[in-house]
């Protein structure tokens, strides 16, 4: 199909009025302390920092900065709630205990989706439609398998490892606590957690609902604070086990401090993945999956889709598709229901993003941007694409984290799979075909740890997660997520 | 000082329960539920073989649409069906009573009914991740086997139990997405019908679960024969039953699963393997290549 | 004829996710109210029923001039939509009001008789004062692969409508897939179709938002390729606004500004108009209302 002339007009004529989300209904402290032994305390240093709103720059509240004295102190909670109540409480009653967690997040879900939000700019649509439900669905999942152990690891015993120190991303903070804490929970371990720096909140909030569960003092510790505290949980000598989402750079860091201690791992790093569309895919679906792979939470998703391989035959009508239903994306305010694409999560990060806009162009690369109008106040990128990059180029190469794409041009699989391959990545892929045999013979060859074929950023509690090669090492979600969280004994 | 006159409690009349809803029995026959002592408790209702068949029509036609909802849905209305059970714990026990046990047992009997609905729930999106397979045949084909609910499944509850026998054998034929019908405890068949109406309050959806009281030397034969059902599961009656059951099931290759002399309030009596033994392997074959 | 082997396939998945985001789209204020009018100038009010009289057709054409006096500046409906035995009634109901006069034709609903009955059935139409015609392809021959059959018959039709505007209804709920309601498409516009429609409203599944969005999607290619802009009309089950107003969001961020008008787009419908004006009515007033302030004609 030729580039056409006659183009389509979506901007102007009949607009969407303004919708926003209510936010009368939650609330949110002027002031957090450390979630620790069951209650808030005051931060041993007395020092807080500030969670702001990304996309109006406001400030949202204060939360304290845990130092290493305060990381001792959530350690030994943890410590002491395990070798106490919980390793001795019966599996199916901390699976009862589980199951209230999941059962109060669904009960207070549009709180927290309005508070996810506020504090890490995603759209309201996202947080109420996808986030919350997911993080609720983890602990369901999980509850389950508290008093199932026993078949899940053939010819083995499921011991608990003990203390988990876990450190979770912005993207999306309360379904990353709830990826970390509900498996460990389940097996028997305890925990203390590190949410982001820059969004906090709904972390906090969980708390409070463990709180209100009843869950025994010290089995989770929610403590706030930036790298520092997370170095400190992470090399603390009284955890038995890490889990780390976030860059790579820091997964090497931390993989480099753990030599040498007993400690278990699993790290979650970034990505870069291919998203391969043949000639004989469903179009106008892989065009939407386009959308959905990079779009999507502004782009900030370790598993996004950020380098596009297109079959040249279909490239024109592909990108022009793309093109088009780039201009139908809502950039705005979190709150408004009709937005599609909301703010970027903080200035450090929208600045990376804008000089890699600046180092794709001057490598060479064409870009193109939506011409939606955007808001002054807050920190904003509008959806992006690049063409004319290849495999050398930087914008192809590095983890962008924003809603970035490169678009790159194929001839036959093997030069798809060679390129989809050719990173030291390997977290996520997508094939876009019809032919049955070719999505397996591509998702065969695919080296990353979740494939998915006509489809995009899917995810379901009962479905491995985790990374390939510099993505990461260890599974989270399913069956295979059990495994980091025991230790099996014959 | 005058004495209130004492208030006269409204008696419950207990029916059946076919297709959402608690119709009486269509032979219009009953048997009196009589306590220890003799005293009647209840009519119950003599459910019929016309009883039955309509309830398995019903099952049927409830069976597609609940095995095509998700696990995660199956799951989350059995712990709702759990919760419902919680909240109604002293009708329960209060009936368990009625019938002949002692309210310790009756209070041990209905909480352990209630974790068990639990345990079950958990199980709704684990088992087939436990029992399916990717298989690694030799030639270049993507093959995978996994667990589909065999259908409409007639369920005979243990005689000895008034509560714990019949939720521990229901929850895992509907967690499997299969429909049932049940016959109730003959000695003890207050609580099932009650269950019943915990179901109607829960989300199951009509026709899920269908119960019925009634006499086993009258509906053995025909929860066995059924050609419309696709397995029976009976947990009384000696090898005499056992044999009728396994004979009459053979007309149709109705899967059989004899599940006697089990001490349900054991923990050992519940497992995925109560799952699985209502359950298919169907296993798919698909090229790989260009 | 087209080459229907180019035709892209349909991922159904994916096309329910996407409906499912046109769905969550929260209209509201002024945008609500423009698009509950939009609603109202885009309705066929519609009477296709074995028992229509003309004294049922005409109080049909009186809602359609007077949809709701007590309401000030609202607009009329596009078309009244009818048998042909009626288009000579309903011409002289809706004398001197700009209101189209659409007819069914071509054996409705069915379509199952031969092409001289059709032919016939388009004219009669069209000579009694029908300015659009709403013609349905041969399933039975689509489903059989006789494509040109079915491409030469459209062109047919067509061509007896003079200047008739012709409507394409692919009768979506008995193509079963749709994939073949994309090359039904395909083949319509190629034909020389003005509109392409979803259904007759006789059978279910009528119109339904995954059809429309891939029949939307095949008006987009069509323009791409050939410059020339086709309408669409979604009929039958279309029966509150709140839906209605999701089939239009829809055809903004598939087609974009140019499409939004009863030019180029329809709702097949009747029970959708009092709905619409009830909105309208609670959006300006505040409280929610009830039908017996309505006229049902």
């Amino acid at each position: 199909m030729a580039i056409p002339e006659n183009k389509l007009a979506f901007d102007g004529g009949w607009e969407y009025a303004p919708a926003p989300e209510s936010t009368d209904h939650i609330a949110v402290k002027k002031r957090y302390g450390l979630f620790i032994d069951g209650d808030f305390v005051a931060p041993e240093k007395g020092r807080y920092f500030d969670t702001i709103n990304p996309a109006n720059e406001e400030k949202l509240s204060r939360v304290a900065v845990a130092s290493q004295s305060d990381v001792d102190k959530a350690v030994k909670a943890a410590r002491k709630a395990y070798a106490g109540p919980w390793s001795r409480m019966k599996p199916k009653e901390r699976g009862k205990y589980i199951y209230r967690i999941a059962r109060m997040m669904q009960e207070r879900a549009r709180e927290f989706a309005v508070i996810e939000s506020l504090d890490g700019g995603k759209p309201i649509r996202e947080s109420r439609d996808v986030d919350i439900p997911l993080a609720a669905a983890h602990f369901f999942y999980y509850a389950g398998w508290a008093d199932k152990l026993e078949y899940a690891f053939p010819g083995r015993t499921a011991k608990a490892l003990g203390v988990a120190g876990q450190v979770i991303p912005w993207n999306f903070p309360l379904l990353m606590a709830s990826w970390k804490i509900a498996p460990a929970l389940a097996c028997g371990n305890t925990v203390v957690l590190k949410p982001a720096e820059t969004t906090p909140l709904t972390a906090l909030k969980l708390a409070e609902v463990i709180a209100d569960a009843g869950l025994p003092d010290g089995v989770v510790n929610i403590i706030t604070g930036a790298g520092d505290t997370g170095a400190a949980i992470v090399t603390h000598p009284g955890v038995d086990k890490v889990a780390f989402t976030g860059s790579t750079n820091v997964g090497r860091i931390i993989q480099r401090a753990l030599a040498g201690t007993n400690k278990k791992y699993t790290l979650e790093l970034g990505g870069k993945a291919a998203n391969i569309i043949f000639a004989d895919a469903a179009i106008d679906q892989a065009v939407e999956g386009i959308v959905n792979g990079i779009f999507f939470n502004q782009g900030h998703v370790c598993c996004a889709g950020s380098r596009l391989f297109v079959q040249e035959s279909v490239a024109d009508e592909v990108i022009e598709k793309l093109k088009d239903r780039m201009e139908t994306l809502i950039v705005g305010d979190p709150l408004d229901k009709n937005t599609d694409i909301g703010a970027i999560n903080s200035r450090m990060q929208l600045e990376k993003i804008e000089s890699y806009l600046k180092i794709g162009q001057s490598e060479g690369g064409t870009m193109h941007q939506s011409s939606c109008a955007m808001p002054d106040k807050g920190y904003w990128c509008r959806p992006t694409i690049f063409t004319g990059v290849s495999q050398s180029s930087r914008v192809v190469q590095e983890e962008i984290f924003g809603p970035v794409l490169a678009i790159q041009t194929f001839r036959t699989y093997n030069e798809a799979l060679s390129k989809a391959n050719n990173t030291p990545y390997g977290l996520s892929g997508g094939v876009w075909t019809d032919k049955g045999s070719k999505i397996f013979k591509m998702t065969q060859g695919i080296r990353a740890g979740v494939v998915w074929a006509n489809t995009f950023n899917k995810f379901d509690p009962t479905s491995p997660f985790g990374g390939y090669k510099e993505s990461g090492v260890g599974r989270e979600g399913g069956l295979h997520g059990l495994g980091a969280y025991v230790k099996l004994e014959a | 000082m005058a004495t209130a006159a004492k208030r006269l409690p409204v008696a419950k009349t207990y029916k059946i329960f076919i297709g959402g809803k608690f119709p009486r029995t269509e032979s219009g026959r009953y048997f009196a539920l009589e306590d220890r002592k003799g005293a009647v408790i209840a009519n119950m209702c003599r459910g019929s073989r016309k009883d039955f068949r309509n309830s398995v029509v019903a099952a049927r036609q409830a069976q597609a649409a609940w095995a095509g909802a998700s696990a995660y849905l199956r799951g989350q209305i059995l712990y709702r069906i759990a919760e419902m059970l919680e909240g109604r714990k002293e009708q329960f026990i209060a009936e368990l009573v009625l019938q002949g046990n002692t309210r310790r047992a009756a209070e041990k009997e209905v909480d352990e009914s209630i974790d068990r609905l639990i345990y079950y729930a958990g199980w709704a999106d684990k088992y087939q991740q436990l029992f399916s397979a990717v298989n690694p045949v030799s030639s270049s084909h993507f093959n995978f086997s996994v667990l589909e609910p065999t259908g409409v499944v007639a369920m005979i509850a243990p005689n000895d139990s008034g509560l714990i026998g019949l939720v521990s054998n229901i929850a895992p034929i509907i967690v499997g997405g299969n429909t049932c019908v049940v016959l109730a405890s003959e000695e003890q068949p207050l609580c099932a019908v009650s269950f019943a109406e915990v179901l109607q309050a829960s989300d199951v959806p009509a026709g899920v679960v269908n119960i019925l009281t009634g006499f086993r030397s009258e509906l053995t034969e025909q929860f066995a024969s059924h050609m419309d059902v696709n397995a029976v599961v009976y947990c009384d009656g000696g090898k005499k039953a056992a044999r009728t059951i396994q004979t009459l099931a053979a007309e149709n290759i109705k899967r059989v699963v004899g599940r006697q002399r089990v001490n349900w309030m054991l923990d050992d009596a519940a497992s995925p393997y109560e799952i699985r033994d209502t359950q298919e392997v169907k296993t798919t074959w698909h090229p790989i290549g260009t | 004829m087209p080459d229907l082997s180019r035709v892209p396939s349909v991922d159904e998945v994916g096309v329910n996710e996407r409906v499912a985001r046109f769905q969550s789209r929260s209209i509201k204020k002024a945008s609500k109210v423009e698009a509950l009018k939009m609603i109202l100038s885009m309705i066929d009010l519609t009477t296709l029923e074995g028992q229509d009289t003309p004294g049922k057709v005409r109080q049909l054409c009186q809602k359609a001039i007077h949809l709701h006096d007590a309401m000030p500046g609202l607009p009329h409906v596009a078309a009244v939509c009818v048998y042909p035995m009626m288009v000579g009634v309903a011409k002289e109901a809706l004398q001197g009001h700009d209101i189209n006069i659409a007819s069914v034709a071509t054996a409705f609903p069915s379509g199952m008789s031969s092409r001289e009955v059709k032919l016939d059935d388009t004219r009669m139409a069209v000579d009694a004062g029908a300015n659009e015609i709403d013609m349905v392809i041969s399933r039975g021959a689509f489903l059989a692969g006789e494509y040109a059959f079915v491409f030469d018959e459209i062109m047919a039709v067509k061509e007896a409508c003079g200047d008739a505007h012709l409507k394409v209804i692919l009768e979506t709920g008995e193509l079963g897939t749709l994939d073949r309601v994309r090359r039904a498409s395909v083949l319509a516009m190629h034909a020389g179709a003005d509109f392409i429609k979803t259904s007759t409203g006789k059978i279910q599944p009528a119109a339904t938002l995954q059809v429309t969005l891939v029949m939307l999607q095949a008006i987009k290619d069509y323009y791409y390729e050939t410059g020339r802009m086709v309408g669409m009309k979604p009929a039958g089950g279309i029966s509150n606004a709140k839906l209605a107003v999701h089939y239009l969001v829809m055809l903004r961020e598939t087609l974009g500004n140019a499409w939004m008008t009863p030019e180029w787009f329809r709702f097949g419908a009747s029970s959708l108009a009092n709905d619409a004006l009830m909105q309208l009515m609670k959006q300006s007033t505040g409280v929610y209302q009830s039908a017996d302030y309505f006229s049902k004609d």
